[in-house]
Order: C-alpha cells, then sequence, then structure tokens
C-alpha cells in the first residue's frame, strides 16, 4: 500500500525554528544524508547573532536552507519546496520564502495563545488567510514525539528537544532518503537514552509520514551525474582550514595560527586547533590586534603566519598589515566577511570589506588580495594564498564570507599530485660575501625578498616599521629612497599579475559579460546559464585575484557592450574597474545579509542585455 | 622536515660560544639624547648578552615604539622594531613557533603600559619565556614630552597645562595581578645591579620583567633623583637578596624593615632592634612581593633586585609540548591522510 513516488530534478528545503530547536543539526544532517544518496546540494545557514534569543520570538528564529538536485547546481534555491516550521514565529519569518503551493510542514503543538504572543501574532497564521496558496499539513510534532520517546526515561524537556528528529524523520520519508547515516551519527554523537529516543522520534517521524493521510506522494530527486571521483561535503570555514594544514605540507613550513574569536571566522581556529599533528599551530590571541601581530612574530621566526578574522577584526589589524607590508614577511590574513559596518550583522553575509582590503592602511600600502568562491574553492585559495605570499615575501588577504563559510556543498577531492609543493625564499648564507647581509637585496625578477628567520646563524639583522634602505634593511630617511621603495613595493604586488592563470570567461566573446568576485559565483554560474538557454549573448568571468587582477582582464572587459558587476555590497569591485580601466560597468548591488537569488541576477542581465547585441 | 629553520634548530650547545659586547653592537650610529639613561641600558645588556654563552643568532629582540623600541637597531642580533603596545605579541608568536631562540622584549612605560598594557597583562599571565625589559621614565619622551601612565598626579607637561589628573600606575603591582613568575627592579646607572637583574631575568623560565628607573635628560630630568642619587640612595633604596633580612641605611644609622600586623614599617637597627627583627626576603612570597611592591618612597625605601621569584609552567613549554603529544599520539599524518581521511564517498 506504498504511496506514489513522483521523480523531480530539484528540491529545496527550508528547516525553520527556535535557536535552540536545532535546525541547524536537522539541516546538516539533511545535507550529508542527500550528498551520500549522490545529488549536488548547496546550503545556506541563516541563524541570529544571539545564541538563544528569548524562546519563540521572530528575533530568535534559526533557519536552514539547502537545495539539492540531480543536475550539477550553484545556489541554495532562490524560493523552498518545503518548509519546516517548528513554531509561529519561524513560521511567519520564513513564509515568504516558500514557493507558490509549496508544503508547509507545521508543529501545531506550538501554537497556544502564548506562543502566538511571543511571536507578537494576534491571530493564528492557521487560521487567517497567511498560508492561503501553500500546501499546509498540520503536525502535532511535541505531542507525536512525545508518544514515541514514552517510556525511554527521559525528562520532559529532553522530550520535547528530540522533536527535530521527528520532522527530519518526515522529511526523510517525502524525498526517500536512508535514514542509515543519521542513525549512525546519532549513535556516535548521544549514549542512552538519548541515543535510543533520537533514533525513535527519526523512526516514529518516518513512520508518521509514511502512515497518515497527510502525504499524497513522496518525491524521489535520483543521483545528480557527478564527474567521478572521491567526495566529501564541505563548508567554506573547514575547507578553508583544511587547505591551510595542506599548505603548510605542501610548503614544509611550520603554520602558526593566531586569531581572536569572531564570528562567522572562529569555525577557522576551531578546525585548525584540531591539526596540530599536521605541524600547524593555534594561538587564541587577548585580541584581533594580538592576533595579527603574533603571526607576524611566527613569520619573522620562519613559520607560516596566519591570521583569521571578519570585517571588525579587520579594521583593527589594520596597522599590523603595514607592518607586515613594510617588512614585507609572509602572512595570511583571512577575512571572513559579514554585514557591516561596525558591528553590523555578524551572522549574515556580505562582501562589503573589499575597499577595506583595498585601501584601509595608513601610507603607500598595496596588498595581495585573492577571494574564494565556493565553499569548496576555499581549499584552493587557501593554498594560493600561502603560495603567494611565501614565493613574493607579501602579506595576503583571503576573503571569503559568512554564506561561503557556513554554506556547504559537495566536494570532488584534488589528485595529490595536483598540488604543487610551495616555494619559498629562505636563506641560510649571507648574499653578500664582502660585508653584511642585505636583507633588502631583492630578487631581480619577483622583487622578492630573502627570508631569514630569527635564529639563522651569521644573518643577524634588524627589521622594523620604519623605512628601509633598499638592500641593507637599515633605517633610511632618504627622500629618493622613500619613494624608490614605495614604488619597489607597488612594482612587487603588480608583477605577481606576471604568474597569475589568465582569467577564464564562461561564455561568448561579445555581448553581456557578467562579471563577480567571491561568493556570488553560484548565483551568477546559474543565472548566466538560464540567459544563455535563452538565446542571449551573455558570459560569465570571476575574479579570484583582485589585486593584482589578472593581465587578461582589461582585454576580456573591453570585448563585451556591456558589463555587470552583482556584489554583496553597494557597488565595490564596480569602482576598482572603473578605476583602473576606464570601463563603464554597470553595479548590481545587494545588501540585504543575503547571498542573490539566481532570479535577482536574472533580471538584471535581461534589463542590461539586448537580444540582438 | 617542518622544522622554521633547520640551521636555528641545530644547537651549538656542544660548541664553546665565546663573545665580547663589541659583537652586540651594531654599527648603526645611536641616536638618543646625549646624556639618556638608554645609553647605560644599552650597554648593560650587551656586556650581559655577550657573557650568557648563547649563539648570537639566537637572541630576538623585539621592541614596539617610543625612544627605547629604537633599542633593537643597536645590537648585532636579530631585531624586529614593531608597532606600538604590540612587542609581546610578536615576541609569543616568535618564540611558540621557534623555541631556542632567546627572546627579549623592550619597552617603555607608554608603549608597555598604556597602548600595551593589554598585552603586558596576557604575556605575563602566559608566562611566555622571555625577558622583558621595561624602561620607565615616567614621561613620553619620543613625542616630546607629555605625561605617562607612571607620571606623578599633577604633572605639568604640553598636554596638561594645569597638571595631570590621573593615578599613576604602579606597573610591578599590576604584573603580580597578572600573575607575573619573575618581577625585579633597577636602575639604568646602576650597571652592576642592572646587570645581575637581566642575568637574574635571562636565568629564569617565564616572562621575566625587570622595570628599570630610565632617566630622560631633555623631558623628565631627574624623575628618580630623590631616591637613585648616590648621595642619597643608602637611605632610600632596599636592595633585596633572597633569604637575607631586609635592611639598609649608612653604616652610621642602619635601618630595616619590620612587619607590624600586615603593615611594613622601617626601624632603626641598634639598641633596640637588629637585623634578626627585620623581614626575610623571600622571593617565593606572594604576601611579602605585594608589600614590596606598594613600598615607595618617601614614607619607605624603594627595593631593588628579584621581588618575586616563582617556578611556573611556560606558554611556550606547554604549547609545543602538546604539539609534539599530538604528533606522537597520531603520527605525521600525510597529506592523503588530510583530504581523504574522514567521512567520503566514491562517484564512479
Amino acid at each position: 500500500m506504498s504511496k506514489p513516488v513522483e521523480q523531480a530534478t530539484s528540491a529545496t528545503i527550508l528547516f525553520a525554528g527556535d535557536s535552540g530547536d536545532g535546525m541547524q543539526l536537522t539541516g546538516n544532517q539533511f545535507t550529508n544524508t542527500s550528498a551520500l544518496a549522490g545529488n549536488d546540494l548547496a546550503t545556506l545557514p541563516d541563524y541570529p547573532a544571539e545564541i538563544r534569543a528569548p524562546a519563540g520570538t521572530r528575533a530568535g528564529v534559526s533557519g536552514f536552507q539547502l537545495q539539492f538536485s540531480s543536475e550539477d547546481i550553484f545556489t541554495p534555491g532562490d524560493e523552498a519546496d518545503v518548509l519546516v516550521a517548528m513554531n509561529p514565529a519561524a513560521l511567519v519569518a520564513s513564509i515568504h520564502r516558500l514557493k507558490d503551493q509549496g508544503v508547509v510542514i507545521v508543529n501545531t503543538d506550538k501554537f497556544d495563545e502564548r506562543d502566538l504572543a511571543k511571536a507578537d501574532l494576534e491571530a493564528s497564521p492557521l487560521e487567517d488567510n497567511t498560508l492561503d496558496g501553500f500546501r499546509v499539513i498540520e503536525v502535532q510534532l511535541s505531542s507525536l514525539t512525545k508518544g514515541a520517546v514514552d517510556g525511554l526515561g527521559l525528562g520532559a524537556k529532553e522530550v520535547d528537544r528530540c522533536k527535530n528528529f521527528f520532522a527530519l524523520g518526515m522529511t526523510y520519508w517525502m524525498f526517500g532518503r536512508d535514514p542509515a547515516f543519521t542513525e549512525n551519527w546519532i549513535k556516535g554523537k548521544f549514549k542512552d537514552p538519548y541515543q535510543a529516543a533520537n533514533i525513535a522520534a527519526l523512526q516514529a517521524g518516518i513512520n508518521y509520514a509514511d502512515t497518515v493521510e497527510l502525504f499524497e506522494s513522496s518525491y524521489e530527486v535520483p543521483a545528480a551525474k557527478l564527474e567521478p571521483g572521491t567526495y566529501r561535503n564541505i563548508n567554506g570555514n573547514a575547507a578553508l582550514a583544511m587547505g591551510m594544514a595542506a599548505a603548510s605540507k605542501l610548503a614544509e613550513t611550520k603554520l602558526f595560527y593566531g586569531s581572536y574569536p569572531i564570528t562567522p571566522a572562529s569555525d577557522v581556529l576551531h578546525a585548525l586547533a584540531k591539526y596540530k599533528s599536521y605541524g600547524v599551530t593555534t594561538f587564541q590571541a587577548e585580541d584581533e590586534i594580538a592576533a595579527v601581530c603574533s603571526a607576524i612574530g611566527a613569520s619573522w621566526a620562519g613559520a607560516i603566519g596566519v591570521t583569521g578574522t571578519s570585517g571588525p577584526g579587520l579594521a583593527l589589524k589594520g596597522e599590523a598589515l603595514g607592518l607586515a607590508m613594510i617588512t614585507e614577511l609572509p602572512l595570511i590574513v583571512i577575512n571572513v566577511q559579514r554585514g557591516g559596518p561596525s558591528t553590523g550583522l555578524p551572522t549574515k553575509t556580505e562582501q562589503s570589506d573589499l575597499l577595506m582590503s583595498q585601501f584601509g592602511r595608513n601610507g603607500e600600502s598595496p596588498m595581495v588580495i585573492l577571494a574564494a568562491c565556493t565553499p569548496s574553492d576555499c581549499f584552493t585559495t587557501a593554498i594560493e594564498a600561502v603560495r603567494i605570499s611565501l614565493e613574493y615575501m607579501v602579506p595576503v588577504l583571503l576573503l571569503t564570507d559568512g554564506y561561503i563559510a557556513n554554506g556547504s556543498e559537495p566536494w570532488r577531492l584534488p589528485e595529490l599530485d595536483s598540488l604543487l609543493p610551495i616555494n619559498n625564499q629562505k636563506i641560510t648564507e649571507n648574499n653578500n660575501p664582502d660585508g653584511n647581509f642585505l636583507p633588502y637585496q631583492r630578487d631581480p625578477e619577483t622583487l622578492a625578498r630573502p627570508w631569514a628567520p630569527a635564529g639563522t646563524p651569521g644573518l643577524e639583522h634588524r627589521i622594523g616599521g620604519l623605512e628601509k634602505q633598499e638592500g641593507t634593511g637599515n633605517v633610511s630617511y632618504d627622500p629618493a629612497n622613500h619613494e624608490y621603495m614605495c614604488k619597489m613595493r607597488a612594482e612587487k604586488v603588480a608583477r605577481i599579475a606576471n604568474n597569475l592563470p589568465p582569467l577564464e570567461v564562461f561564455g561568448p566573446d561579445h555581448g553581456t559579460l557578467v562579471l563577480g568576485w567571491g561568493s556570488t559565483f553560484g548565483s551568477i554560474r546559474q543565472a548566466v546559464r538560464v540567459v544563455q538557454s535563452e538565446g542571449l549573448p551573455v558570459a560569465h568571468a570571476h575574479l579570484r585575484h583582485l589585486n593584482p587582477f589578472p593581465s587578461n582582464l582589461e582585454e576580456i572587459l573591453k570585448r563585451y557592450d556591456k558589463v555587470i558587476i552583482p556584489e554583496i555590497n553597494l557597488g565595490q569591485l564596480v569602482k576598482l574597474i572603473r578605476m583602473e580601466y576606464l570601463v563603464d560597468a554597470v553595479s548590481v548591488p545587494k545588501i540585504q545579509g543575503l547571498p542573490f537569488k539566481v532570479q535577482e541576477i536574472v533580471d538584471a542581465i535581461r534589463q542590461h542585455t539586448t537580444a540582438q547585441a | 622536515m617542518q622544522d622554521v629553520n633547520e640551521n636555528a634548530v641545530e644547537s651549538a650547545e656542544d660548541e664553546e660560544v665565546s663573545y665580547s659586547k663589541k659583537d652586540f653592537m651594531s654599527d648603526q650610529t645611536i641616536r638618543w639624547c646625549p646624556g639618556c639613561g638608554d645609553y647605560s641600558i644599552l650597554s648593560q645588556t650587551q656586556t650581559v648578552m655577550s657573557k650568557l654563552g648563547v649563539p648570537r643568532e639566537k637572541f630576538a629582540v623585539i621592541s614596539g615604539i617610543g625612544c627605547s623600541s629604537r633599542f633593537p637597531y643597536y645590537m648585532d642580533t636579530f631585531g624586529f622594531h614593531t608597532i606600538h603596545g604590540r612587542a609581546p605579541a610578536f615576541a609569543s608568536g616568535a618564540k611558540c613557533v621557534n623555541p631556542d631562540l632567546d627572546v627579549w622584549v623592550i619597552t617603555g612605560d607608554g608603549d608597555g603600559l598604556s597602548i600595551g598594557g593589554n598585552h603586558f597583562a596576557h604575556v605575563l599571565r602566559r608566562n611566555v619565556d622571555m625577558v622583558y625589559m621595561l624602561f620607565n621614565n615616567r614621561i613620553y619622551g619620543l613625542t616630546k614630552g607629555q605625561y605617562s601612565p607612571t607620571s606623578e598626579v599633577g604633572k605639568v607637561t604640553k598636554s596638561t597645562p594645569l597638571g595631570s589628573l590621573d593615578h599613576p600606575f604602579n606597573p610591578l603591582k599590576f604584573a603580580l595581578g597578572a600573575g607575573a613568575s619573575f618581577v625585579a627592579r633597577s636602575v639604568d646607572v646602576y650597571a652592576k645591579d642592572l646587570r645581575a637583574a637581566l642575568q637574574a631575568a635571562h636565568a629564569h623560565k617565564g616572562t621575566s620583567l625587570v622595570e628599570i628607573y630610565q632617566n630622560c635628560n631633555i623631558f623628565n630630568d631627574l624623575a628618580f633623583d630623590d631616591v637613585v642619587n648616590r648621595k642619597v640612595r643608602d637611605e632610600r633604596v632596599l636592595f633585596l637578596t633572597h633569604g637575607e633580612p631586609m635592611t639598609f641605611g649608612s653604616a652610621d644609622a642602619p635601618k630595616g624593615i619590620r612587619l607590624n600586623g600586615t603593615r611594613p614599617e622601617v626601624i632603626e637597627l641598634g639598641d633596640t632592634y637588629s637585623a634578626s627583627d627585620c623581614l626575610v626576603h623571600d622571593e617565593t612570597d606572594p604576601v611579602l612581593a605585594q608589600i614590596l611592591v606598594e613600598m615607595d618612597y618617601p614614607d619607605f625605601p624603594v627595593p631593588l633586585g628579584v621581588i618575586r621569584r616563582i617556578e611556573r609552567t611556560t606558554y611556550d613549554g606547554v604549547f609545543t609540548a602538546q604539539v609534539d603529544h599530538a604528533i606522537e599520539k597520531q603520527g605525521e599524518p600525510t597529506l592523503e591522510a588530510l583530504i581523504y581521511g574522514g567521512h567520503t564517498w566514491k562517484v564512479e
């Protein structure tokens, strides 16, 4: 008597509940299970800055959205097909993200007068017209869960905490998911009675959905035709940490990570702290400034110094970055961008620190800037940042953001021999046999200076924040030397472009170019595919290197009638492009703490593109 | 393969290293004002370093910003003139990745206690192994004479024409509060005592704070003269020796410190009291340390020498041990284990 199974190419689920309802956990379980089922997927965790905002309020709503598909996809979905709402606040805060005729599963046990009052509702949204146009599935989630775990020895509060597994079970049934992964995960994570209770709740959810007359059918989203290889599911922060550890191996040099906890970058510190056996060390500093300074000190002593932060922390590190710049030491500065200015929107995503990264230091202080474009790309970009920093003796800023830091995707693991060794500028012999060591004698091609870590016999020398004399590195107030050194430091950064791979373009060499950087990759790529399938001449190029730009960028820009630049800010890359190339690029800004919907970019492209172009 | 610096890690312990003070003098012209107390401190430091038996390349001299922070440029060692107030953070990073380094931080009352007060507290609490030389001249010198966090209340300077309003910092009291394992005080021109203090600081494992009364003859001349001038110092300073009674004063009028309840008091030695009535210095006694750092002229002689010295785990020591332990437990995993380990699946 099984119900019919409908085929679907992709589906988007949004789990929404209280901060304490375990929605992130639930979403992650669905994600990992879908990855195992062979789907391509993308996720968007979206949670409040408060750890536990008052229960039941709109401020405390925590959401987790994921899209999974039998085709390759790039975004967590514009609109949800299924919304799971654990309480009235979650329902009213999320219902606008559900598509017309979408399914909403509501926990009706949480809709008494008190619950409604907490969500600032006078009438129950179950009884007014809030849910018109949706397929509403009312479930007494709390009491059903209670029934499922009854007699297992849990207290009332503990019983209620199992209800996310009941909800997860229902969605597993809806999409024909095998619960084995989650059951194993529960077994590894919990001891009895919690283990038994969570498994019972999960199973009860599956059985309930199968049995009751609420669902007409379940859906099957077949496995995607992913490229053959070994995969893991990974979020950006984890990929970044893994990339750093890998870079340390590839450079055969210890890596030191000095950091101060800040949302959404703290998970990089957490992940790296587990990599001690890989020669990675972590130092939780007393503040953002000490964090970057400790990393510079580590580089001075011969390690790869890395620090990580988010916008407000980058602002605090500015002076130290200038020091790393003038002392020409290796340093990698990770900025997991979040909504600003000031404290801004700590848990929401934004790309608004590009101009600070480019210009936010005193004096002439150019700095290499890289940006990762997807969760797994954080791995590649981390290695690239270390490579540039060690080869050229420069600090490198690596930008990601909250969206790709916490969002996850299946990642086809790289072949080990594709990861190339990283060279450095370490020196053990005096480069000036006739006299004192010359710490600022540059490589004629790259302009990199030698790296003589403290402790190297015979190479004792002094460096610091005062202007240096070329060659000797001695303090120099000579006017001509200062101008020369400012130009040298700028030229050194500029010359990195000579050894960068050319920027690739997806699409035709005429018409409209959509130029992006960082986490907008997925939305732009999907949108460009949509308009290309309609026959519009539209191409996509995405920048990993933001300073210096790839050397073929100008030539690419000038091929197109129109260049449009979508960014999660008020138009920052667009300013740099106009400034650098005198190209009349069009800004497509969005600054709501959320990534672009594909549709938003499709609309912008259509607005600026003519079919005959 | 992952040594920070293969050459540096090979210890030169089996070789005799023998240096003269000159080996620690760089070729740079010293640009402190003539008569500055920094000259003497530099000279004593160079002398001390030449006699420690440490290979010269191991010395890492790290400073912040200020007159005193120019110090590394004048030392023929590895030197890093960093940014204002943050030297302890640079030093901590360097020491953690390269524990063989012999780290010396040079700072002043503005750099170390004002803009760098936070890092001062945290390096002491962590007890990262280094010598921490605090040049205290009770004035901002490099910015040409504003009052500092150790200036006395009412200090008339360019920024406080009617006198400064804020209560001064007692750096040693603060250091004890932060859990310092080594606290000493000395004076720029007391060459022998300063060398002894620096040697003791170097021998100690942990953050060894030496506050040095340093005269700025341009902007705050004779700031400590009431106490340290050789004509009066017998009466006004107390040289501490572990295990010895606290006595001071001239041979004609010897004095001592005894405890009355919980308060110290000055006693005249002679008919009524003798040295056996005096407090005996114990570098490990936390209460005594508190009493000593509170003592100040004119009510008391100013204590000089090692005030507190206790054994405590160093941060860099446990930092390294934790890594070694992880490697011992997990081996040194390969790149493959890093990327392909954990939960993965195959697509054919």
